[in-house]
């Protein structure tokens, strides 16, 4: 029993510790970011590596997604006549939740558990601390680029997923089931409102983009240098980037459509 | 008197009264060592007594829990993320593993802390890289991936991009391992030649007797977390101490311990874990 709750203290000491930690290691790669404005092409190509490969999985996920909402919603809707709204259900579903969420839950298990392997390798065969020795320091030579990078993806990849979904719902709605075409379009635009669903969604994306870089990073940054810290710290970073996505999207949604 | 003697000398990195562990292991208990200005010095001793860990520490990579070592008048330990990142410009490390950036060529390894630290332009960049490579011997291998080349060879390209930016001091660990005898010849040469014609200060960790004899100005054999002998490599050859014979001479048996610490053989093949 003793032994027990020795071991919840020390659990509980080492999760604080590594708060601690991760909270250092997010101010200084802020701090790295700056400098990053002065040196973009070491962003861009972590945009080509961050953002573009996962590009291809983005835009197939969106279209099946959105083909599902709109044979759901259309057999929903259908049943209180109301077909017609089925662009509003598919666009606001995707702006609001599905967009963001779904697109971060899938840039976390691509891009995320890429970069946390990537870097955690690095630091295994002492690349990081190669670096150090030549005076270079890794958070803001090899991190800061990549949170950027990261950064500025994950609200484009949202955007695109549900740009793409909405045409998907389009091909299904309209293409199979036969809904009228301009009234597809024409209720979308009337009912969604760009600051209470575009800009909302916009803002989730963007926190999760956040949430999934800090992870992620630190993650191989933090890794135990041995091949199975390096998988260890990979799967950390999807169960704790998605968790994380997962509770923030419910505290995010209740703070911007909820009337709590 | 010795003390007097060592006080005249110009020293450049000094090691005093240096404790350091990981977890429970002590690895040093109160080592002290200077490093002349302008001199090879070889750290040698028994594989896992901390030569690796003591080039950590004199680059500021690990912290010392007791006692402090000092570059050129600064405590390294002391000094801030700033002016300790302005103090490793100057020094180079060569890495036992390397350590190369894997996704870059040689040639980009090379040119990497140059393109870090300085504004030079490109035309300047190559004929620097190509020098230091020609230095090395592998001007041709320029284009290769760093998994493209075998363990001797990459420690070659380590050791160029250690020199990319002449620092006033180099550190190599073990840079003998994995040399055939004509590289390892010509290695001997240029650390020699980089020491002396550019003024440099280099210490070199090595196990290799034979090499860091005919290269050292001044040996320090490390053993058991103390230095356990010290002077020039004739003083060592010479000297009495049965510790020092052992190991010059690399005997089986003698004081020098082969095996890591353990309880006794016989008893261990018995016991039940
Ligand atoms: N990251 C680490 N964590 C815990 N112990 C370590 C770590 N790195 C090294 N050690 C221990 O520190 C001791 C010194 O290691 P170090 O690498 O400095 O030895 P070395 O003298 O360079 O050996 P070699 O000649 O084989 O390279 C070893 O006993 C090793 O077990
Ligand atoms: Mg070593």
């Amino acid at each position: 029993m003793v032994e027990k709750l020795q071991q919840l203290g020390q659990r509980t000491l080492e999760l604080f510790e590594k708060l601690g930690r991760s909270s250092l290691f997010l101010l200084q790669t802020l701090m790295g970011t700056l400098e990053m404005l002065l040196r973009p092409r070491l962003v861009i190509a972590q945009l080509h590596s961050v953002g573009v490969r996962t590009f291809l999985i983005i835009i197939v996920s969106g279209l099946f997604i959105g083909m599902v909402l709109g044979l759901q919603g259309f057999t929903t809707l259908s049943d209180f006549g109301a077909e017609e709204s089925l662009g509003v259900m598919v666009a606001a579903s995707l702006v609001r939740e599905l967009g963001p969420v779904v697109t971060a839950l899938l840039f976390a298990g691509r891009a995320g558990s890429a970069l946390t392997a990537e870097i955690g390798l690095m630091k295994t065969t002492e690349q990081l601390s190669g670096m150090e020795m030549m005076a270079v320091d890794p958070i803001r030579r090899i991190i800061a680029p990549r949170f950027l990078a990261g950064f500025i993806s994950m609200p484009l990849l949202a955007a695109i997923f549900s740009v793409v979904g909405v045409i998907g719902g389009h091909m299904v709605g309209v293409g199979l089931l036969g809904v009228d075409d301009g009234a597809y379009w024409s209720q979308m635009q009337a009912k969604i409102d760009f600051n209470e669903d575009i800009l909302n969604g916009i803002i989730k994306s963007v926190v999760f983009g956040f949430i999934v870089m800090w992870v992620a990073l630190f993650e191989g940054y933090d890794a135990i240098p041995t091949s199975e810290g390096v998988s260890r710290a990979t799967t950390n970073t999807v169960v704790i980037s998605s968790l994380a996505i997962l509770s923030m999207d419910f505290i995010l949604t209740a703070l911007m459509f909820g009337d709590i | 008197m010795v003390e007097a003697v060592v006080n005249a000398k110009d020293v450049l990195v000094s090691v005093k009264d240096l404790s350091f562990s990981r977890g429970s292991k002590m690895i040093f208990d109160g080592i002290s060592m200077e490093i002349e200005r302008g001199k090879v010095t070889a750290i040698m001793g028994p594989s896992g007594t901390g030569k690796t860990t003591l080039l950590k520490l004199i680059g500021g990579q690990l912290h010392p829990q007791k006692g402090a070592i000092t570059i050129d008048g600064q405590t390294v330990h002391e000094l801030s993320h700033r002016n300790l990142y302005r103090l490793r410009k100057q020094l180079g490390l060569l890495f036992q593993s390397g350590a190369l950036l894997t996704d870059m060529t040689v040639f980009e390894n090379v040119a990497f802390p140059i393109r870090e630290h300085t504004k030079l332009p490109e035309s300047m960049i190559r004929s620097l890289v190509l020098m230091k490579l020609q230095a090395v011997g592998l001007r041709g291998a320029r284009d290769l991936m760093p998994n493209e080349l075998s363990g001797g060879m990459a420690r070659r390209v380590a050791l160029a991009r250690a020199i990319a930016l002449d620092p006033m001091m180099i550190m190599y660990d073990e840079p003998f391992t994995g040399q055939d005898p004509i590289s390892m010849g010509v290695l001997v040469q240029l650390i020699r030649l980089l020491n002396d014609a550019l003024g440099l200060t280099s210490i070199i960790v090595s196990h290799d007797v034979q090499e860091a004899c005919a290269i050292a100005d001044y040996i320090y054999l490390v053993s058991g977390g103390k230095v356990v002998g010290h002077g020039t490599p004739d003083e060592l050859r010479h000297s009495d101490s049965e510790w020092i014979q052992q190991f010059m001479n690399g005997f089986a048996d003698g004081p020098v311990p082969f095996h890591y610490a353990a309880r006794d053989y016989a008893e261990d093949l018995v016991a039940v874990d």
